[in-house]
């Protein structure tokens, strides 16, 4: 059941680099990073790649792959014609270190910024007591596993590098939405630093992020979006604002 | 100086995009869609004329709130004059399409679909952009985005308006009630499609209970918010099956009021 597989690689550094032809076997069954690791192990040997699971799992082995960010080992090389040339280079929004190796610490440093969850004072550990269907929100956010598909997608960051200091992208903005639907989480100005701090207003919703997600999170229905409306809820409508000082709705809640 | 996909550091590739699919056969179709409507929609607006064919009224025109409208047209009385423009008579049409229209412009699923096939910020995913700069929706006029709410409500408002007009259709041009006609049914199906859309709204869904913290000390709510979770998934659809309802219902009642069919009756 071997085909035949023509691949475009692209190899190189932050300086320059360009991409390489390369003819491979490949056999039935077989996913884009088998098909790399035969390349690495038969032809290039130097090629640089970082994986780790090969299950889809671990967000290691992102790249793009015909121009589409996906994850290597989760991408059947069946799914492309036989006569078409596969295209993988590394990700295009981040530096590129080696070959497929982009530098992704653009996204620790994010993930730095933003405070994690903050219990009610004086509640110690094993005490917290939450229901099902106050934690199953946050719950779809807790299977991102952080390949930053989603970032590299971003057209905020992708086609604008100036924008990496006041935008935290797509990952993180459902780290803030898993955190603002926290039902004990007393942190009270997420809404505010999401739209002041981390640029949620520069989003777009064009749903790039949802799309390449390999988790399926509904990253812009359920935590961009939801997140715009109680950022709107806070800071430009004037009703709820007014009913806000009134009732102090936000306790309530 | 290089940005973006080509900014310093990033790898060397000449190419916006090395993506193989059609990736610009949806942009495309949309943008020759949304153009066709908002064409269509001008021209019909500033047309002010063959809007009402007792019993039919079409949704460009209702509720009809000027003293311009023909007799019989107007659900809400008239409280606007005769209103002069360059020395035009102003279309009723004009004093309300700002209302649908301004929730279709600040509605979610209509900005993915106008950034990308208008603005082309981004065209298609993965595909870049021919901006140089990008500010997204934190600055003017952008940021009225952010009234899609308002919009909402006063597009609750045009439902109930346009169920009262489908219901008023139940009767023959003698105003009889106990008819029905395929008049009838396309105004039904047009109130039904902008209830869908509307109900799936993903602002519906945060009034609903979207903002709440704890699902579990309101339960009604986390009902509501349950089932309009459920239509939001299919909001694209909705938008799209309403924005047609809508041009397909006008063109009904044209063609009715311009004699060019007849609205048949079933009984």
């Amino acid at each position: 059941m071997a085909r035949t597989l023509k691949l475009r690689i692209w190899r190189g550094d932050d300086k320059t680099g360009g991409l390489q032809d390369v003819t491979v076997e490949a056999n039935h069954g077989e996913v884009v990073l088998d098909i790399i690791h035969r390349v690495q192990a038969t032809q290039m040997g130097d090629l640089a790649v970082r994986w780790n699971c090969k299950a889809g799992k671990c967000g290691s082995c992102s790249m793009e792959i015909n121009g589409k960010p996906r994850l290597a080992c989760m991408t059947q090389v069946a799914s492309y014609p036989e006569d078409e040339t596969i295209t993988i280079t590394p990700l295009r929004a981040f530096p590129v270190i080696k070959d497929l190796v982009t530098d992704v610490s653009f996204n620790y440093k994010k993930a730095m910024e933003i405070p994690s969850v903050e219990m009610p004072p004086g509640m110690k550990p094993g005490e917290p007591r939450m229901q099902q269907i106050d934690v199953e929100r946050s719950q779809e956010f807790r299977k991102c596993i952080e390949c930053f598909l989603c970032q590299d997608t971003c057209h905020v960051i992708r086609d604008h590098e100036e924008n990496k200091k006041s935008f935290a992208g797509p990952r993180f903005f459902i780290r803030i939405a898993e955190l603002d639907m926290h039902p004990l989480d007393i942190l009270r100005n997420r809404k505010k630093s999401a739209q002041e701090e981390h640029g949620l207003g520069m989003c777009n919703i064009t749903k790039c992020c949802t799309e390449v997600c390999p988790e399926h999170i509904r990253i812009t229905d359920n935590a961009i979006i939801p997140m715009k409306e109680r950022v709107v809820d806070e800071k430009y409508d004037p009703l709820r604002w007014l009913g806000s000082k009134i009732r102090k709705r936000e306790g309530m809640l | 100086m290089a940005t973006g996909v080509f900014s310093q550091g990033r790898a060397k590739i000449s190419e916006r995009t090395l993506r193989t699919d059609k990736w610009w056969v949806q942009p495309l179709i949309t943008f020759l869609v949304l153009i066709a409507f908002i064409i269509y929609a001008t021209l019909r607006a500033f047309e002010n004329g063959n809007y009402f064919a007792e019993p039919l009224i079409s949704p460009f025109y209702s509720p009809c709130l000027s003293t311009a409208c023909v007799a019989g047209a107007s659900l809400l009385g008239t409280p606007f004059g005769i209103i002069h423009i360059f020395g035009m008579v102003l279309s009723p049409a004009l004093l309300i399409l700002i209302f649908p229209l301004g929730f279709r412009m600040t509605c979610y699923y209509y900005r993915k679909a106008y950034y990308r096939s208008f603005w082309m910020s981004p065209p298609a995913c993965a595909v870049a952009e021919p901006h140089s700069k990008y500010t997204g929706e934190t600055r003017a006029p952008l940021i009225m985005q952010n009234m899609h709410r308002y919009f909402f409500y006063a597009g609750l408002v045009f439902n109930v308006l346009l169920t009262v007009d489908a219901i008023l259709a139940f009767r023959n041009p003698e105003k009889q009630w106990g008819h029905m006609s395929v008049g009838t049914l396309v105004l039904l199906a047009n109130a039904t499609f902008l209830w869908f859309y509307s109900l799936s709204c993903h602002t519906c869904r945060h009034t609903v209970g979207g903002r709440l913290r704890n699902f579990s000390k309101h339960p009604l709510r986390y009902k509501a918010w349950t089932f309009v979770s459920k239509l939001n998934h299919y909001h694209q659809n909705f938008a799209w099956v309403s924005l047609l309802g809508v041009a397909f219902a006008d063109v009904y009642v044209r063609e009715v009021a311009t004699h060019a069919i007849t609205n048949w009756y079933f009984f």
